[in-house]
């Protein structure tokens, strides 16, 4: 029987991170992948005969830079240059639609003067005090039982990057914080379009919507990633999200990993209070001084290792993690490259999103509150295919699409709903890029359940848990577990479930490989 | 000409507190109110004969004890009159009770649920918790975490201790609590959705935010920081109306020997050399006074009541930015008979308490959709009391006044102006909520007053009717209230300052803005402040 | 426009509507209680009428400990618990190894959260392999719900269906016995068994019980569905006329705990659940129950905090048994280090009758009571005709219990 160092149960992009730094560290690991591919869902997957699309996330823009150090991920064939930033691209139907070049709106056109400088102000303004708050991407949450040292100096640090701000700056750093984005937006801008995709892109993913208190944050948090030193970039990459996943598999390979596919952890073995193993589904048993869990902390929690072993308060906070996912994914194999009215080449090569209004936002919110979907769903488009032709078949093209608000819990269910719901999507596409449906010859719509089913994400949530206020930082996954460790000694967790969340950054999987580091483990 | 040595712009319940606290520091106040009479958004007003009305805010909790005797408000009248009960009407023709006695709400809360009715102590603790770490916050200005003046760094320290003396699984819950929605809260602690809607109401009232928007966790402890006597979370009528709470305080005021004047509406604040020297009243009478402090709302008062060249810019942009956002209206009805609710047993408490309709969280929350599309809600969230049942002054015998404050009211209907149509309209919403659960309902109605936040703002001066003269969102609380580097009562403009609900702590009839503004101008006058009692022990 | 589709309540809810006329109802046995009541002395136990005393607190306390005292346990909560992992799910909840108790046998535990701080204490009944019974006195029915979670398991409270009884004192064998409860002196101390009752020997009738008490005394606890209690009651009354039984209230039963030296949730310590200031919490350690930890059992709630804090030492409470000079009872008196530093408190005193000593129940700050525990004083306010009679009296620290009645555990029971 072979023993390993550590053994990180599933290998989405966390695992194969956590996994590739602790072998760096001289670890002998082993990656344990349920599916027959790890990658989970960041995978490249062929959706229909000759179509391949990104499984779930579909765009780069948060790969921490640390995770791409670290391993190298340049050197092993990951291409991150600024001449690959997309832009995105607010479409409209009142009129031409308004575009953000480079990283994040660093050029906008399709603006008036005036929308040009509020956005020059705002832009600037929220980098800036996204600014403050990445250096806590890379570390672990702050300790509330007893503040370590280290704790203190990360904490004073932020609190110096506060006060360098200057008193005004720092005054509205305090103020907006929390706030909602919709309130933020129509302080400083005026054009619906802009306001939409920033409320957009601060409510994907999350149990929000743009006039939710805190939704800012989510904004934030998307401008917090960067992707080639440019905070806010984002890339296509080439061969899909599982191009980023083959270069993270180059690194970890090179450092000794071992991995297995289509082997299910069955449980992990607990003895005494201490994790020493893993026990697949076939019975097989592995036996490693560490374990971590790079998969949902809730099926960690209640699959894998049981309630016996925690403690009742502990089980109650993990029960009470929100994660029922909001947003679905909308794979189209098409007969031919569409139209968006008013967009050029560049921009069908970039992110169009539907998101006409922080009102029109607002409204597809409601309905998911209820248990209901949207019935004109906002989301984001790419086009994958038009700059990776090996995508799909000759002259034939991929739509990938991220649609909120698609409720995990559907009231009457997905599988009546389903079909009313693409038709919802699909009436949305049509109004944007007319004659889309007819070139349609597969559509894969991924409901939150259909995730959790395939990706083994609970509730279909990309985030493994909603990233709220009161679910971030400290309180990521839950209060008092924030550092990756767990009540289990040796268990360790590496998901998006924990600080920071999820998103392709690898950042929860670098942050707990360091933590296990540091402890020894 | 005489110069008074303090203006109060505006007689509500903090314009007087305010008032009182400053005449007995030995100043000179005058209060210049321009209704016919005192009291803001705390009346009692004779509207149809016989009947008094608490027209605006009606129940009593907040009020701070100590400003209650430093005031002698009890000499001069005040007396308030604990709840007895309330509960949530159900749709299947049931109740959820909210007893006093604790077994007695443990049994109402197991009809539903036996798991919820035990899972109330923790509930309770948690909520406690938090409240004995704000409450003595209410009484104290708060500290500017930009300045690095000693007073600021104290407060801030103070600030920190309480924190540190959490322990880490509170400390974790108090960040977590300021940040959640009440929906979520509440799901941590209950699975029934009538025993949810029961606690959910007081994080939504008066804000214009649904159950499920984070932040109202906040919101709801903003209700439980209150007090009748010692009862802590106890709510209570005023004997008299709410007026009775206003009343006091002029007659306290004038006993002091301070000066109020009615019908006096202030068209601007004068100001000379930056510096703030009287006020001219809509008449064009010019009154001169050594400061200014205003009562009214922050907007009102930097965007109508002072010139725009007086103030920074960036201080403007705040202000502008100050969400004061109109989400409430009240139905304030005359009836000849005591209304039943077949539902309710006759010699049920609940009649002596409040009375809700909304049963489920989701009822609450797409009665806020509707506030958030322009519109009244449809089925509107009702927060019922008849006063009567304990007051019988405040009705001709055997009959009864009975106050239901409505949420959600826009401030703007679809946009434009509220009608007198569509003040109609959100009527006949209430009273045909009111008549599912009571039938003959309407044929008790004597008189009815409706108001629309159109008819708050025109006659108590409140912008777009918000009762707490601002959103209680983090944004807007502690240093950021009512904005950023103003957060300590004080106005860019010298000798102008702020003491209604826009500033710390924020609304309701709790009157610590009145008395924390005071507190600041005695210590910029090097006046003492002996008759100002410090905040109640929380022991 | 606002009407909803009505639904039907359900007929049960609508019917327990009326309970807020009936404040304080009484239990299964209040009409006997009521005609027993000459005091009218109630005082409120978890929602219920119950008898602060009945007749004569001071006679009551010493029908205890020379005759038969029936006292009634109803209000006392009570959870059923069973299912296949019935004894894993408890294992995991509560301090004791419960593997190691038998069908048949009752201990004396206690249950703590994460923090490792007490949630309550109370007894732990195994009827069969996978059947127990729960009494405590506080309500925790959300936490055993969520601590079932994963355990293929029933909780179920039963404080309403299960009527209870308390029957102590020297001659309470003889009582059972001639009630004709046949080989009740088979029961050795926390043995339980059921009996026939009402005619019927088996089924829903049946008289749980055990050996067991509050008193440190010999004497049996009897439980039995409600709607048999009446005649439970009057069964025992009949067959002890001669042997002294006299049903009492809680004041003399709290007399006879303390001798005893058993400690009361919220009277000696705060309940986690129920302390809003957190330096009240208490771990086991720290109210004298680190006795019950079973660290050989694997996981339980609170098992990594009480580690933690023992080897951390950061235990900051004691709890101790007081013997104080004189005769003045020390109840809620404070407790001083040389008179001036001011130590603890006292829960609960008295005079104790049996053992001829004034004892006391008291908190202390570590190390006082620990590793110091010389040069103690309490001070005692005694009201004595509107005027404070202030004492500074010595307590020395001793053992609990304060009494050992050899007739407690005596088999067979002895026949007084």
């Amino acid at each position: 029987m072979t023993s390993f160092d550590a053994i990180v149960v599933g290998g989405g992009h966390n695992g194969l991170v956590s996994a590739a730094v602790l072998a760096k560290s001289g670890r002998n690991v082993l990656v344990l992948e349920a599916a027959g591919d790890v990658g989970g869902a960041a995978r490249t997957e062929e959706f229909a005969p000759g179509f391949r699309v990104s499984s779930i996330a579909h765009l780069l823009n948060r790969l921490h830079p640390d995770v791409v150090t670290t391993l190298e991920l340049e050197k092993h064939g990951l291409q991150i240059a600024r001449s690959a930033f997309v832009p995105s691209v607010a479409l409209s139907t009142d009129g031409p639609p308004l575009v953000l070049h480079g990283a994040y709106g660093e050029v906008l056109t399709g603006a008036s003067p005036t929308g040009q400088t509020a956005w020059k102000d705002l832009r600037a303004q929220l980098l800036r005090y996204a600014g403050i708050l990445k250096p806590l991407l890379a570390r672990r949450p702050p300790d509330l039982s007893g503040m370590s040292l280290l704790d203190t100096a990360s904490l004073g640090q932020t609190a110096l990057a506060l006060k360098k701000l200057g008193k005004e700056d720092m005054r509205d750093f305090l103020r907006v914080l929390l706030m909602n984005v919709a309130d933020l937006l129509d302080e400083q801008l005026s054009d619906d379009r802009l306001k939409g995709l920033l409320a957009f892109d601060a409510t994907l993913g999350s149990h929000l919507g743009p006039r939710s208190p805190t939704s800012l944050l989510g904004l934030y948090y998307r401008l917090a990633g960067e992707s080639g030193g440019a905070a806010g970039a984002q890339i296509l990459p080439k061969g899909g999200m599982g191009a980023v996943i083959s270069a993270i598999c180059v690194a970890a390979e090179k450092a000794g990993v071992t991995s297995r596919t289509n082997t299910p952890a069955a449980r992990i073995i607990v003895e005494k209070g201490r994790a020493v193993g893993v026990a697949l589904a076939s019975g097989e048993e592995i036996r490693a001084r560490t374990i971590v869990s790079a998969i949902n902390p809730a099926t960690t929690v209640f699959d894998l290792v049981g309630p016996l072993e925690f403690d009742t308060g502990f089980i109650r906070k993990v029960k009470n993690i929100r994660m029922n996912g909001d947003a679905a994914k909308l794979n189209l194999a098409l007969d031919r490259p569409p139209q968006f009215a008013g967009v050029d080449a560049a921009g069908h090569k970039g992110r169009l999103v539907i998101a006409p209004s922080p009102d029109h936002v607002e409204r597809a919110f409601n309905p998911s509150k209820y248990g209901e979907f949207s019935p004109e769903p906002v989301m984001e488009i790419t086009l994958p295919s038009l700059a990776d032709s090996s995508l799909a078949p000759d002259g034939a093209c991929v739509l990938s699409a991220v649609v909120q608000y698609a409720p995990y819990a559907l009231r009457e269910g997905w599988a009546s709903g389903r079909g009313k719901f693409l038709n919802a999507i699909m009436a949305q596409l049509e109004t944007y890029a007319p004659g889309i449906g007819k070139t349609v010859r597969h559509a894969e719509l991924l409901t939150p359940a259909d995730i959790e089913a395939r990706y083994r994400m609970p509730g279909g949530h990309w985030h493994h848990g909603e990233l709220q206020a009161d679910q971030m930082l400290m309180s990521r996954p839950v209060a008092g577990w924030s550092g990756y460790d767990t009540p289990i000694d040796g268990l360790f967790l590496a998901g998006a479930g924990s600080h920071p969340g999820g998103g392709v950054s690898g950042a929860p999987g670098l942050n707990a490989a360091r933590r296990i580091i540091a402890m020894k483990g | 000409m005489k110069s008074w040595d303090a203006i109060v712009i505006g007689g509500g319940h903090n314009g007087l507190v305010n008032a009182c606290y400053l005449q007995r520091a030995g100043l000179d106040v005058l209060v210049v109110e321009k209704n016919g009479w005192v009291g803001g958004a705390a009346t009692s007003r004779e509207l149809t004969p016989g009947f008094l009305y608490s027209n605006c805010s009606y129940v009593c909790s907040l009020f701070r004890p100590e400003i209650m005797r430093d005031l002698e408000l009890p000499r001069f009248g005040l007396q308030v009159i604990a709840y007895e009960g309330g509960a949530v009407f159900t749709r299947d023709g049931d109740y959820l009770a909210n007893y006093r006695d604790h077994d007695a709400h443990r049994r109402e809360f197991a009809r539903f649920s036996r798991r919820d009715a035990e899972a109330y102590d923790r509930y309770a603790r948690d909520v406690t918790r938090q409240c004995r770490f704000i409450q003595p916050l209410l009484m104290r200005t708060a500290p500017d975490p930009t300045s690095f003046r000693p007073r600021d760094l104290g407060e801030l320290l103070y600030l920190g201790k309480k924190f540190a003396g959490l322990s880490a699984e509170e400390m974790a819950l108090t960040l977590r609590f300021w940040t959640m929605s009440i929906s979520d809260f509440l799901d941590e602690y209950f699975e029934t959705d009538v025993v949810k809607a029961n606690f959910a109401l007081s994080g939504i009232i008066g804000t214009a935010l649904g159950p499920m928007s984070p932040g109202t966790a906040y919101v709801l402890l903003h209700h439980y920081m209150g007090e009748v006597d010692g009862s802590v979370g106890a709510w209570g009528y005023a004997r008299g109306g709410m007026g009775a709470v206003t009343q006091a305080l002029a007659a306290s005021f004038e006993a002091s020997g301070g000066t109020i004047r009615t019908g006096a509406e202030v068209d601007h604040v004068t100001i000379r050399r930056g510096k703030a020297r009287g006020v001219v009243l809509a008449s064009g009478e010019e009154i001169h006074g050594k400061l200014v402090v205003s009562n009214a709302d922050v907007k009102r008062t930097f965007l109508k009541l002072v010139e725009e060249r007086e103030l920074p810019d960036i201080f403007l942009r705040r202000v502008r930015n100050f969400r004061i956002r109109g989400s409430s209206g009240k139905v304030n009805i005359a009836l000849d008979s005591l209304p039943e609710f077949p539902a309710l047993p006759k010699d049920s408490p609940v009649y002596r308490g409040d009375m809700h309709f909304t049963d489920s969280m989701e009822r609450m929350e797409r009665a806020y959709d509707d506030w958030k599309a322009g519109r009244w809600s449809a089925d509107p969230f009702l927060d019922m009391v008849i006063p009567t049942t304990l007051d019988p002054t405040m009705a001709p015998s055997g009959k009864h006044f009975m106050s239901c404050f409505v949420q959600y009211a826009p401030p703007k209907v679809n946009g434009g102006d509220w009608t007198d149509a569509d003040r109609d309209g959100f009527a006949e919403s209430v009273i045909a909520q009111i008549s599912d659960y009571s039938p003959g309902f309407r044929n008790r109605i004597v008189h009815m007053e409706v108001r629309t936040p159109r008819e708050i703002e025109a006659e108590v001066g409140l912008t777009e009717g918000n009762i707490f003269q601002g959103e209680l969102t983090f944004d807007q609380l502690l240093f950021n209230r009512p904005v950023p580097g103003y957060a300590q009562y004080r106005s860019p403009v010298a000798g102008l300052y702020m003491c209604g609900s826009s500033t710390h702590p924020g609304g309701g009839v709790m009157g610590a803005p009145g008395r924390n503004a005071a507190a600041e101008i005695l210590s910029d006058l090097a006046k003492p402040t002996k008759h100002m009692s410090p905040a109640h022990d929380v022991i | 426009m606002n009407q909803q589709p009505a639904i039907a309540p359900s007929t049960a809810r609508a019917a327990a509507q009326s309970h807020f006329r009936t404040l304080r109802p009484g239990t299964p046995f209040q009409p006997r209680i009521d005609a027993l009541a000459r005091t009218n002395d109630w005082y409120n136990w978890a929602g219920y009428r119950a008898p602060h005393s009945l007749w004569d607190e001071e006679l009551e306390y010493f029908a205890i400990r020379s005759q038969a005292a029936l006292f009634d346990i109803s209000p006392m909560t009570k959870y059923r618990v069973e299912g296949p992992d019935a004894e894993a799910f408890l294992n995991r909840i509560t301090l004791r190894d419960v593997a190691k108790l038998k069908p048949g046998r009752v201990h004396y535990t206690a249950w703590c959260d994460d923090e490792g701080f007490v949630l309550d204490d109370g007894t732990l009944f195994r009827l069969s392999p996978t059947r127990f019974r729960l009494c405590s006195q506080e309500r925790h029915l959300p936490w055993l719900l969520d601590s079932a979670i994963g355990f293929e398991v029933i909780v179920e409270e039963e404080t309403e269906a299960v009527a209870g009884l308390a029957l102590q004192g020297p001659t309470s064998f003889a009582v059972l016995r001639d009630a004709g409860f046949a080989d009740v002196e088979r029961l050795k101390i926390f043995d339980i068994a059921e009996f026939p009752h009402d005619g019927s020997s088996q089924g829903t009738s049946r008289v749980t019980i055990s050996r067991t008490g509050f008193t440190g005394d010999l004497g049996y606890e009897l439980f039995v569905p409600a709607e048999h209690a009446l005649s439970l009651w009057d069964r025992l009354m009949l067959a002890g006329e001669l042997r002294g039984i006299r049903a009492i209230g809680y004041a003399a039963l709290n007399r006879a705990r303390l001798e005893a030296g058993l400690i009361v949730a919220n009277a000696d310590f705060v309940t986690a659940v129920h302390a809003v200031r957190p330096n009240r919490l208490r771990m086991p350690d720290e109210i004298g129950l680190g006795f019950m930890i079973d660290f050989d059992k694997g996981h339980f709630n609170g098992r990594r905090a009480i580690v933690s804090a023992r080897a951390k030492k950061r235990l900051r409470h004691v709890l101790v048994g007081l013997e104080i000079e004189g005769n003045i009872p020390a109840e809620h008196a404070m407790v001083y280090y040389r008179k001036s530093q001011e130590v603890g408190l006292v829960s609960a005193a008295m005079w104790s009758p049996m053992a001829k000593r004034n004892i006391a129940i008291a908190s202390l700050a570590r190390p006082f009571g620990d590793t110091i525990v010389d040069d103690l004083w309490v001070e005692i306010y005694a009201m004595r005709e509107l005027q404070y009679q202030k004492l500074m009296k010595r307590a020395k620290v001793v053992p609990r219990p304060f009494i050992k009645l050899d007739r407690r555990t005596a088999n067979p029971p002895a026949d007084f």
